[in-house]
């Protein structure tokens, strides 16, 4: 599997022993129901300190109109494509489903985990069509049963 | 009767439609009633795609709904017939035998809307509908899930709505 973790370590000039990063950008919006988009951005950072690189957006108490419209905007402002959304079902998922109906390039990954997140995070050299599969198949394969009778 | 709910809900195929309800009473059929959905092929292929395959899901306009709801009530599945509005709710109501229930699982806010509860915003006429259908003899609950307590009509249009400036 082709895979890139291309957060670039750099040398600061005025601390050399201590690794930087470069400044992270949006380039995913996760959104669902409750509290499961800020959850999931909250797990990130703390995971990595790149939460930044997902928005979040809750469909609570939002009409799907409102939802679509929302996810509209926030896409224009952060020039962002790709979609994570929790249900297939879910409001969300179907707004993001209108929005490829008028725009190409979007990509909508449903069902998302913190593992496929995680997995999209650190391919950021990949095209986003590409990283999304790459998450998903990431995020399928932290999915396991254990113990039982 | 299989139709275990008659449910008001503006995103109509959503996770609450889907799971919350779908699970816990069994769907195995969800009738959404639309005018505008029942012509579009395009916003069909949509919801299509948010329902499980063991889920069947039928469109209809509201003059097919009326015709063909001895059929869903005869059917043998567990199934929800579904609207995005009071209006259409009504219009299907008033032309078969009453419901024993309508659900009011989302109406949401836009302007000219009132808000009752989190999920409901009512507008004045949405509300004088709610009432006669109350008065026709079904029982009108606000209920998003089936964990939530059923809020009855008259306890939703209880205390008087704080309007807000349409525009």
């Amino acid at each position: 599997m082709s895979r890139s973790t291309s957060r670039k370590m750099t040398s600061n000039d005025a601390d050399a022993d201590s690794p930087s990063v470069e400044p992270s950008r949006a380039r995913a919006i996760v959104a669902g129901h409750g509290t499961f988009p800020e959850g999931m951005v909250s797990a990130i950072q703390q995971i990595t300190g790149f939460g930044n690189v997902f928005v979040p957006m809750s469909n609570s108490g939002l009409s799907g109109e409102d939802i679509e419209a929302r996810l509209r905007t926030r896409a224009d402002d952060l020039n962002v494509k790709v979609f994570f959304t929790d249900l297939p079902a879910g409001s969300a998922t179907m707004a993001v489903r209108r929005m490829m109906r008028d725009r190409a390039g979007i990509v909508l990954v449903t069902g998302a985990n913190l593992a496929a997140l995680l997995e999209f995070l650190f391919c950021e050299d990949e095209h986003p069509d590409d990283a999304a599969r790459l998450a998903v198949e990431k995020g399928r394969t932290a999915m396991s049963v254990e113990g039982g009778d | 009767m299989s139709v275990e709910l008659y449910r008001i809900d503006d995103r109509l195929i959503h996770g609450q439609v889907v799971v919350g309800w779908g699970q816990p009473l069994n769907i195995r059929l969800i009738v959404l009633v639309d005018d505008d959905v029942a012509r579009s092929g395009w916003e069909q292929d949509l919801y299509r795609m948010g329902v499980p395959p063991e889920m069947e899901l039928r469109f209809a306009d509201v003059a097919t709904a009326v015709r063909d709801h001895a059929s869903y009530t005869a059917d043998p599945r567990h199934c929800i017939v579904l609207t995005a509005n009071v209006a259409t709710m009504r219009a299907l109501l008033s032309q078969i035998k009453p419901a024993k229930g309508v659900n009011i699982g989302g109406i949401h806010h836009r302007p000219g809307r009132s808000s009752r509860l989190r999920y409901v915003f009512l507008t004045p006429d949405e509300e004088t509908e709610l009432r006669e259908l109350t008065a026709s003899g079904v029982k009108v609950t606000a209920q998003d899930v089936p964990s939530a307590r059923a809020v009855p009509l008259e306890e939703i249009l209880r205390d008087t709505p704080k309007r807000e400036e349409s525009g």
